[in-house]
């Protein structure tokens, strides 16, 4: 890095011719650097408290008249630490610079080209590979977790290789995707759900980020506008390492450890639920007049002969057979990971060469899940001569998933707690899992998730093939020309077979059903552009010009079969029903133009202009292309005379930009008024109105105003950032609710205005410097998310009826229901408050009722985290090095109702309970907040303010521990690194949440809208690991 | 500092004019669907559309199963119990119905879908020449005025609860949706009218349709619904003859057993029987019965069966079958519960219409106008009483008829609109109760700021 940057330094230097007029005496000196002694070129000497200066040459050479007084030079340079040296007599002063330790001086990437930090005016959150290297997660977003002001990322659930919620500077759309752009090398990946089964994929997953050199999360409108309408939801770029001329590096890494769900939810024990539903069932036939003795009573159907705990126990009940199942522990398993990572990389000046190889194997801590991904890497660079150079970037990966179902699927591991803890584990007949035929299948009270582990798969193969060749020119000075052509190329396969003993599932199983996925997607991309960086004496100019053009077809068929002759022929051929099939295509397109232009006037003040026309096949000829402008300005105050001898401050800047950015992530058709030819009736063809034009529909435009301040104190041993943003999104692409009446649900418009807005803060410390060293970095955002209006529209997400809504003068995805006033003590009935709004002074009528329809919904919780940060401390002492860091979000709630409806809900159903549920009010227990037990009958397990929790949480989520082996033993080795490491990941979590898992968002409910939601959604696994590190 | 690399210079402003010929390249069509401009233009894009609107009742919240067991779970006194998890049925059945229950809102938002299709065929009916033209109308108009039919019976008072010329009934939609403007939000029109509308469309449909159509809809079938649209407005007379013309046509033929009527797939892979005037029909590729989805069951004797068992029968309903009535033993223990063995099939056709009820319907309506069109109403009863291997009457009366009516139409959708008709209480509830109503959906309440909704919401 500091290598490049001193090449096009090397310009600035040639090219600023000073004359200085001559005074009384010359000083004459060489500036090197303390890193490699290297001279330094292009370094300000600048006689304290004057104006007079120069700057030093090629060879690092300088030569400054001076007044014949006492005088002190200020020598500064960019990335290294200012130093200033009294001259005394001398007429030769030579200084060596020392590095600067903070990170002013790494190059960012920006897009299209990278900038120092110190430069920058908008807002880069600049994540390095090495702060996530070898996190025992298989996908690069969710190892940003915590890492980065304002980026907030939630797995959803803990099944491996699943789509994972990623927010930028909150959620800025409300029907279009709300997910960052994800652009590696250059190239826009595809990182859409293409699975067909359970929650959504994570393409990403297919991506080895120990590749990784740097990540750029580009978040305000003067970062994101040069990717115009693809950047209001932030852009994350992705650059993989490269090769440096010099020694052949080799690395080594193996790790390897075991994980464990974080958590488990108590649920009654068998004698618990036989006392809980005597009194559910009893409370029943009170209410209906029925004698709990008479053979026709809800009583007599759960206890008596036959009855519910007689048939689902096997007729163990009552018997000294009669057993306690905990069923939720048979849904986890202890997971493991295993993970070797090889890579090369050297090269000579002519050309560079990183090559890496990695196998990574997965089980998770669900029975079932595992994720295995085989990846290699080749990325080259070549300087054909002055004038060109070349380069390819190379990577495959195979990517293995066994995949478990949706959360709200009865096959679904964790819904395995609702079986009654009085049902065997094994039929005792067969001796197989419950419910397994030939035993009977209808036991347990619900399908036993370990059938379907047993007797069905479901594994998706992914082959991902990146690939990105690129040819530089230089055609004169400062200018040069790039271009760029990318291939994201996806073919994927999913194979499933459920056998016929998962029947009572796979209702269409009864002979075995079989079912093959095959999805193409070739995403090609190509970026060409000019690249102009030149110095004119103190006005510095860094300017892009381009264009880039990508195009997308996704492929997918599809084969399903019934039928088979047995269970041992699992594939299509064999069976004698094609019951199903089908094959897709769509495309799109954009065809973009951009420019970016930054000025910079003797390194103080900063101006960026930018922008960016994107076109789209997305929308209608009438609007088909969008312009993306932004403009942000810089201030650096220290390099101004009244801070620049200041000891205290050694670096402030001031920034703000001002911009659009835009989103068309609304699907491929979003404006057509379309017939569909998927309504055939038993055979016959047929079409169907599919979808409600809007000829006008057209781009979504988030304004974004940004102000942020960076600062380093104490030569930058203390620096951070603080930033206060505005984003406003008008013409939201919204999926309008519209009368039903139609014949339609919902309509694309662009309607309405949302508005996000909050604070970022950064903060790096070096706590302790010298032998033993005490880093601190921490990262906030707060964020406040407001729909200003949506035309007074309503829409839901979610699980139906607590849904997450979109509503006027809220926060996106609140719930939206009835509000819980507790359990009235005379006769143990739930009771909502009424809420009723008075029209004359806006006061809600606080008075309770028990009969749910009157209680009117007001918002009972909002689902977006108020504050979201992390921190890490590092400590590192002769060798040992300790890397402890938390990240936590706070000020959001969480749904239970997906779980709670079933589970903690008066008995409605014979689903287990959890153990606060033997609060439920009885005679004796009046004051209570669990309503009175009502067998298959409502009593507050209603849609409520009853199920929405507090969703904050801190989390440890990792601590790494690690040794570095003295150079001296090493060598002796013929190494030049050793390394030996313990790393845990999740094993402490602060929350009051009562569901598994705070870091919740149910694979099935998932969205802009839908958010927060818990149906039986696995917890994130808590890993324990060591590891091995060899360089040489 | 070199000479200018001026090819290279050249190569990239050539790269970008290349480039820059992309635009027309934004020009991309989907491929799995058309513009709707281009989808009704010939007489075979109006049969299709046609098809598509029996695709759009054969869904099981419309047609497929919904309308059937919505007023049997709204209309049932402890005969049954409802388990399971879907809260919304739960609620239902407990008569205690939430503004937002799925269930509610999902049949309303899919039976409007298909009467979109069906307004789309009619729309473009003028693009059919020849014989087809007026089938086609037929079919368009049969299902449209069903589906109305179904929605007013739910979703607003029965017809002579008050004023039918005031109630509101359901928003009546006749033409096809093109754009959503203020026009698309559309008041419930009265009882009174959407009953004329279905009438209306109900009449034509009778007229236009063949005799024989395959399992799409038939003269027959028009008739049949017509009968049932005339009994709930008690007009005995057109009911009566509705009925006959269903008997007269001849083309239908009780089954031997009752038990011959259902779980199609299973005995006769997917034909309907003799009896059937009309169903909807399902296959291994298409279709889901939502009947098999709550009231069947997997037998693990029977593959092919499967269900989630959440409608169980109660002994108060098997206990009503007389001594030796075949029907009565159409049940099945599945360990601690008791299933109906109607819909067990996971590919069983929807039986929507029987003959058994034409004569049913017959019997009544004749017993009720004190006339003997097509045959006695003891005559009738005993026909359908044989079947069951159930010893003749020697005299029928009303209860008489409206018994061996339950008995028969048992899970099959007529137990609400019976009691409605008849006056007759559920439970404690009286036959008008608000509670007996569906809700307006609260999502349809929300989108649509002129419609009402229903009292005791």
């Amino acid at each position: 890095m500091k290598k490049r940057l001193r090449i096009s330094l090397l310009l600035v230097a040639i090219l600023s011719v000073f004359r200085v007029a001559a005074q009384d005496r010359a000083v004459t000196g060489k500036v090197t650097s303390s890193d490699d002694n290297s001279p330094l070129v292009g370094v300000s000497v600048l006689v304290k408290g004057t104006t007079q200066g120069a700057t030093t040459d090629a060879n690092g050479a300088y030569r400054l008249s001076v007044p014949n007084t006492n005088v002190t030079l200020v020598f500064s340079y960019v990335g290294f630490n200012r130093q200033e040296v009294a001259v005394g007599n001398r007429t030769v002063l030579d200084v060596v610079l020392a590095v600067d330790a903070s990170d002013l001086s790494e190059v960012v990437i920006t897009g299209y080209g990278s900038q120092i930090k110190r430069d920058v005016t908008g807002n880069i959150a600049q994540v390095k590979g090495t702060e996530i290297q070898n996190m025992p997660t298989p996908s690069i977003d969710q190892a940003l977790q915590g890492k980065a002001a304002g980026v907030y990322v939630n797995a959803g659930t803990g099944k491996l290789g699943q789509g994972v919620t990623v927010r930028v500077r909150g959620t800025s759309s409300v029907s279009a995707s709300s997910q960052p752009l994800y652009v590696v090398d250059g190239i826009p990946v595809t990182n859409e759900d293409l699975g067909n089964y359970g929650g959504a994929t994570n393409p990403l997953a297919d991506i080895n980020f120990n590749d990784v050199e740097s990540i750029e999360i580009l978040k305000d409108a003067s970062a994101g506008a040069i990717y115009g309408s693809r950047a209001a939801n932030g852009v994350v770029l992705v650059t993989t390492k490269r090769g440096k001329s010099g020694k052949t590096n080799v690395s080594v890494n193996f790790q390897s450890g075991v994980s464990d769900a974080t958590k488990r939810v108590d649920f009654l024990n068998a004698q618990q639920y036989a006392d809980y539903f005597r009194m559910a069932a009893g409370n029943r036939d009170r209410r209906s007049n029925i004698d709990p003795k008479d053979a026709d009573s809800y009583t007599q159907s759960f206890f008596g002969k036959d009855g519910f705990l007689d048939f689902y126990s096997y007729g163990t009940y009552g018997t000294a057979k009669a057993g306690d199942y905990n069923w939720q522990d048979k849904a986890f398993q202890k997971g493991s990971i295993n993970q070797a990572d090889l890579q090369f990389s050297g090269g000579n000046e002519k050309t560079q060469f990183y090559v890496s190889g990695q196998y990574l194997t997965q089980n998770g801590t669900l029975i079932g899940n595992s994720l295995e991904r085989f990846s290699g890497r080749l990325n080259l660079d070549h300087q054909a001569n002055k004038w060109l150079s070349l380069g390819l970037n190379m990577s495959l990966a195979r990517t293995l998933n066994k995949r478990l179902p949706g959360d709200n699927a009865f096959s679904n591991p964790l819904q395995i707690s609702a079986i009654s803890p009085i049902t065997p584990f094994e039929d005792p007949e067969t001796g197989l899992p419950a419910g397994t035929p030939p035993g009977d299948i209808n036991i347990p009270l619900y399908y036993n998730p370990l059938i379907s582990i047993n007797y069905a798969r479901y594994a998706q193969v992914g082959y991902r093939n990146l690939l990105q060749g690129y040819a530089q020119f230089n055609l004169f000075t400062g200018l040069r020309f790039r271009s760029e052509l990318g291939v994201d190329i996806v073919n994927q396969q999913e194979e499933g077979y459920f056998g016929s003993q998962t029947v009572r599932n796979q209702t269409r199983a009864s002979r075995g059903i079989g079912q093959n996925y095959y999805t193409g997607v070739l995403n090609y991309n190509t970026n060409n552009y000019f690249s102009y960086e030149r110095a004119f004496g103190v006005h510095g100019i860094n300017a892009t010009l381009g264009m880039s053009y990508q195009q997308s077809q996704t492929k997918s068929n599809f084969i399903e079969g019934t039928q088979f002759p047995s269970d041992a022929y699992q594939r299509i051929a064999s069976a004698a029903t094609k019951s199903d099939g089908s094959s897709l295509e769509t495309n799109f397109r954009f065809l973009s133009y951009f420019l970016r232009a930054n000025y910079k006037f003797a390194n103080k003040y900063l101006l960026s202009l930018s922008g960016r026309v994107d076109g789209s096949s997305r929308f209608g000829l009438n609007s088909r292309y969008g312009f993306f402008p932004a403009a942000s300005v810089g201030w650096v105050l220290t390099e101004e005379s009244f801070l620049r001898e200041n000891r205290f401050v050694s670096f402030l800047k001031t920034r703000a930009s001002y911009g659009l950015t835009g989103n068309a992530e609304i699907g491929n058709f979003p404006q057509l008024g379309l017939f569909q030819g998927d309504a055939g009736y038993v055979g016959a063809a047929g079409q169907r109105p599919a979808q409600i034009g809007n000829p006008d529909l057209k781009w979504e435009t988030t304004t974004q105003a940004d102000f942020g301040v960076d600062f380093g104190l104490f030569n930058n041993r203390i620096n951070g950032e603080v930033d206060y943003y505005i984003k406003k999104t008008t013409g939201l692409l919204l999926n309008v609710q519209i009368p039903a009446t139609t014949g339609f649900a919902t309509q694309t418009r662009n309607v309405g205005e949302l508005e996000n807005k909050g604070f970022e803060f950064v903060l790096n410390t070096e706590n302790l410097v010298g032998k033993f060293t005490w880093s601190t970095s921490l990262n906030l955002g707060a964020n406040r998310n407001k729909i200003v209006n949506i035309n007074k529209q309503v829409i839901d997400g979610g699980i139906s009826g607590l849904t997450n809504q979109a509503r006027e003068g809220q926060s996106i995805g609140v719930w939206w229901a009835p509000e819980y006033a507790g359990v009235d003590p005379a006769n143990g009935d739930a009771l909502w408050y009424k809420n009723t709004e008075n029209a004359a002074d806006g006061t809600r009528d606080r008075t309770t009722t028990n009969v749910y329809n009157q209680a009117q919904r007001v918002v009972v919780g909002n689902p977006n985290p108020k504050l979201v940060g992390g921190i890490t401390n590092k400590f590192s002492y002769a060798g040992f090095d300790l890397s402890v860091f938390f990240n936590g979000v706070s000020g959001n709630n969480l749904s239970f109702f997906g779980v709670g409806q079933y589970s903690s809900g008066n008995g409605i159903y014979e689903d287990n309970q959890t153990v606060d549920q033997l609060r439920a009010w009885t005679k004796e227990n009046p004051n209570t907040d669990v309503p009175e037990a009502r067998y298959l009958q409502r009593n507050g397990n209603q849609a409520s303010s009853r199920y929405i929790y507090d969703g904050s949480y801190l989390r440890l989520r990792t601590v790494t521990f690690g040794y570095n082996f003295p150079k001296t033993l090493v060598s002796r080795l013929k190494m030049d690194r050793l390394r030996v490491y313990a790393s845990g990941m999740n094993l402490l979590t602060f929350t009051n949440y009562k569901g598994w898992d705070p870091e919740v968002n149910s694979d099935d409910f998932t969205g802009n809208i839908a958010q927060g939601n818990d149906f039986y959604s696995p917890p994130q696994p808590r890993t324990i690991l060591f590891g091995l590190n060899i360089g040489f | 500092m070199n000479r200018i690399p001026f090819k290279s210079f050249l190569l990239a402003i050539a790269t970008l004019a290349v480039l820059a010929g992309c635009a027309d390249r934004l020009n991309v069509l989907p491929t799995q669907s058309i513009d709707e401009q281009n989808a009704l233009n010939t007489p075979n894009d109006v049969a299709v559309t046609l098809i598509g609107a029996y695709d759009g009742v054969q869904d099981g919240d419309v047609l497929g199963g919904a309308f059937q067991y919505i007023p049997d779970l709204l209309g049932d006194n402890q005969e049954v119990r409802f388990g399971g998890t879907f809260g919304s049925h739960q609620e239902i059945w407990n008569k205690a119905i939430a503004k937002n229950n799925i269930q509610v809102a999902t049949t309303w938002i899919d039976s409007y879908n298909a009467i979109n299709r069906v307004n789309n065929v009619l729309s473009a009916i003028d693009k059919v020449k020849g014989d087809s033209k007026g089938r086609i109308e037929g079919e368009a108009r049969f299902l449209r005025g069903y589906v109305y039919f179904e929605l007013v019976k739910l979703y607003a008072k029965a017809w002579g609860d008050g004023v039918n010329a005031t109630n509101p009934g359901v928003p009546l939609v006749l033409t096809p949706t093109r754009v959503v403007d203020a026009a698309s939000n559309v008041k419930r029109s009265s009882v009174a009218e959407v009953y004329a509308q279905v009438i209306d469309d109900l009449t034509k449909a009778e007229s236009l349709l063949p005799a024989a159509n395959g399992f799409y809809a038939t003269k027959a079938a028009a008739a049949a619904v017509l009968s049932r649209v005339y009994l709930m407005q008690l007009n005995y007379l057109g009911a009566r003859d509705a009925a006959n013309r269903v008997i007269a046509s001849n083309r239908y033929k009780l089954t031997d057993t009752y038990e011959e009527n259902f779980n199609t797939f299973l005995n006769y892979g997917g034909a309907d029987p003799t009896e059937t005037v009309f169903s909807i029909q399902i296959n291994q590729q298409d279709g889901n019965n939502s009947l098999n989805t709550f009231y069947g069951v997997t037998l693990s004797s029977v593959p092919g069966t499967a269900g989630r068992g959440d409608v169980r029968i109660q002994p108060k309903h098997t206990q009503s079958y007389e001594p030796g009535d075949d029907r009565g033993t159409f049940f099945t223990r599945v360990g601690s519960f008791v299933y109906s063995l109607k819909f067990v099939d996971r590919f069983g056709n929807v039986p929507l219409i029987r003959l058994a009820e034409m004569y049913l319907t017959r019997a009544e309506a004749n017993s009720r106008l004190g006339t003997t069109t097509g045959a006695t109403p003891l005559a009738d009863i005993n026909l359908i009483r044989a079947r069951a291997l159930l010893p003749a009457l020697t005299a029928v009366d009303i209860a008489a008829i409206l018994k061996e009516r339950k008995i028969e139409l048992m899970f099959e959708g007529q137990l609400l609109p019976d009691l409605k008709r008849t006056r007759r209480s559920v439970g404690t509830l009286a036959w008008n109760a608000d509670a007996l109503v569906l809700p307006i959906p609260q999502r349809e309440t929300d989108a649509n700021p002129v419609i009402t909704q229903n009292p005791g919401y």
